[in-house]
């Protein structure tokens, strides 16, 4: 008994420590991000690694979600003879909700955990430490552009997986099933506003670009230099960032389209 | 791979974004519809706006000429007062009526537009005299019971 309380008070105690660490590294991230920017070339090679590689599995994804919605909502709508409105259901389905949160859980998964595990790789094989001592800050040279890099691809690829969504609506409502062009295409259009909407789903796909890659950069800065720690901090990358997705998608939502509807 | 490589396919990747953002915002979203158009705004008071909404249509013999852009409640007059924004193509006469209309049975509310026959141009800053409020279901049912029982009770002293 007294046993399991000293454990979870070490693992409280143990986690309050680490939410610290995590902020500090956060500022102290942002405070030298400088070199990301004046040597744009470090960053635009971590968005070519981020973003560029993760846009097959966006696209393919992106395409499949949209078809599969299509499929679904003509199968319940035309069951209250309102087939026209698929296209209302798929856009603000892909770009509210599903474009943000699904291209963000596939992007934590592709290129989170890669980021993980070569900053985790570079710090079991002492690369991290050697930097320092040739007095190059790796916070600055290796962490700060892989942060902005994925901060910056993010939103890009939510807008790719949204849009790529909506053509496969497109393809399976209209083409395959046989819905209306005009019809799908103008109520979409009636019904989806472009600040309300589409703006809001990326500022969504901004800030989980921002939790999702933080927390692997600082997983991968945070882990233990063995071979061990650095799969378990990839694994705690995944973990993490997708809760972090889900959990900060129901807060965003509920600032958002709520507060929205009430006026 | 070299540098030059990379920056071609961050280049390709970036155009690809922000493409998907542009269609995303023209070709599904409204942008192109009134956002770069000359407007104009007038207001309206109505008693009763329903289930009237902030960026409601608003139509003129069923085309869309403008939206709702404001719904705000008048203290003095306790009424609705909505503000339309129209687009400048489009000119209505002064006395044009403006009514809160369903479309079809269980679809959305809009404002519907009836032009009259004054000469003269609604203006920014105009206000529309004639309106007609939303109906309102449990009025609509209420007025009907009693006309039914008003009708009942003629009948039966009719006799």
């Amino acid at each position: 008994m007294r046993a399991a309380l000293t454990h979870l008070g070490a693992a409280v105690t143990a986690g309050v420590w680490r939410l610290g660490y995590a902020t500090r590294f956060f500022g102290y991230l942002l405070w030298h991000s400088g070199t990301a920017f004046r040597r744009f070339r470090l960053t635009l090679r971590e968005i070519y690694f981020a973003g560029v590689l993760s846009l097959i599995i966006i696209l393919v994804s992106g395409l499949f979600v949209g078809m599969v919605l299509a499929l679904q909502g003509y199968e319940t709508l035309q069951r209250y003879g309102s087939s026209e409105a698929l296209g209302i259901l798929v856009a603000l389905s892909l770009v509210r909700e599903l474009g943000p949160v699904v291209a963000g859980l596939l992007f934590a998964s592709r290129a989170g955990s890669a980021i993980t595990a070569e900053i985790g790789l570079m710090k079991a094989t002492e690369q991290l430490s050697a930097m320092e001592m040739m007095a190059v800050d790796p916070v600055a040279r290796v962490v700060a552009p892989r942060f902005w890099g994925g901060v910056i691809s993010m939103p890009l690829l939510a807008a790719l997986f949204s849009a790529m969504g909506i053509f496969g609506g497109y393809l399976v409502g209209v083409v395959l099933i046989g819905v209306d062009e005009g019809a799908f295409w103008s109520q979409m259009q009636a019904a989806v506003d472009v600040r309300n909407d589409i703006l809001n789903g990326v500022i969504k796909s901004a800030v989980f670009g921002v939790a999702v890659t933080f927390i692997a950069v600082f997983e991968g800065y945070d882990a233990p230099p063995t071979a061990e720690g650095v799969s378990g901090a990839t694994t705690r990358t995944v973990v993490t960032s997708s809760l972090a997705i889900l959990a900060l998608d129901f807060v965003l939502t509920a600032l958002m389209f709520t507060g929205g509807n009430a006026k | 791979m070299n540098r030059s490589t990379i920056d071609l396919w961050v280049g390709i990747f970036v155009a690809l974004g922000l493409g998907a953002l542009l269609f995303l915002a023209l070709k599904v979203g409204n942008l192109a519809s009134f956002s770069t158009a000359q407007t104009y705004r007038v207001q309206a008071k109505f008693g009763n706006i329903g289930g009237l909404k902030v960026r409601a249509p608003v139509k003129g013999a069923g085309v869309v000429v403008g939206r709702v852009t404001e719904i705000r409640f008048d203290n003095e007059s306790y009424e609705a007062v909505a503000t339309l924004t129209l687009d400048a193509s489009y000119q209505f006469p002064r006395d044009t009526a403006a009514k809160i209309l369903t479309s079809g049975l269980l679809g959305e509310q809009y404002i519907g537009l009836e032009a009259g026959g004054n000469p003269a141009m609604l203006k920014d800053g105009d206000r529309l005299r004639i309106t007609q409020s939303a109906v309102v279901l449990e009025n609509l049912i209420s007025q009907f019971l009693f006309s039914k029982a008003a009708e009942g009770g003629d009948a039966k002293g009719g006799k």
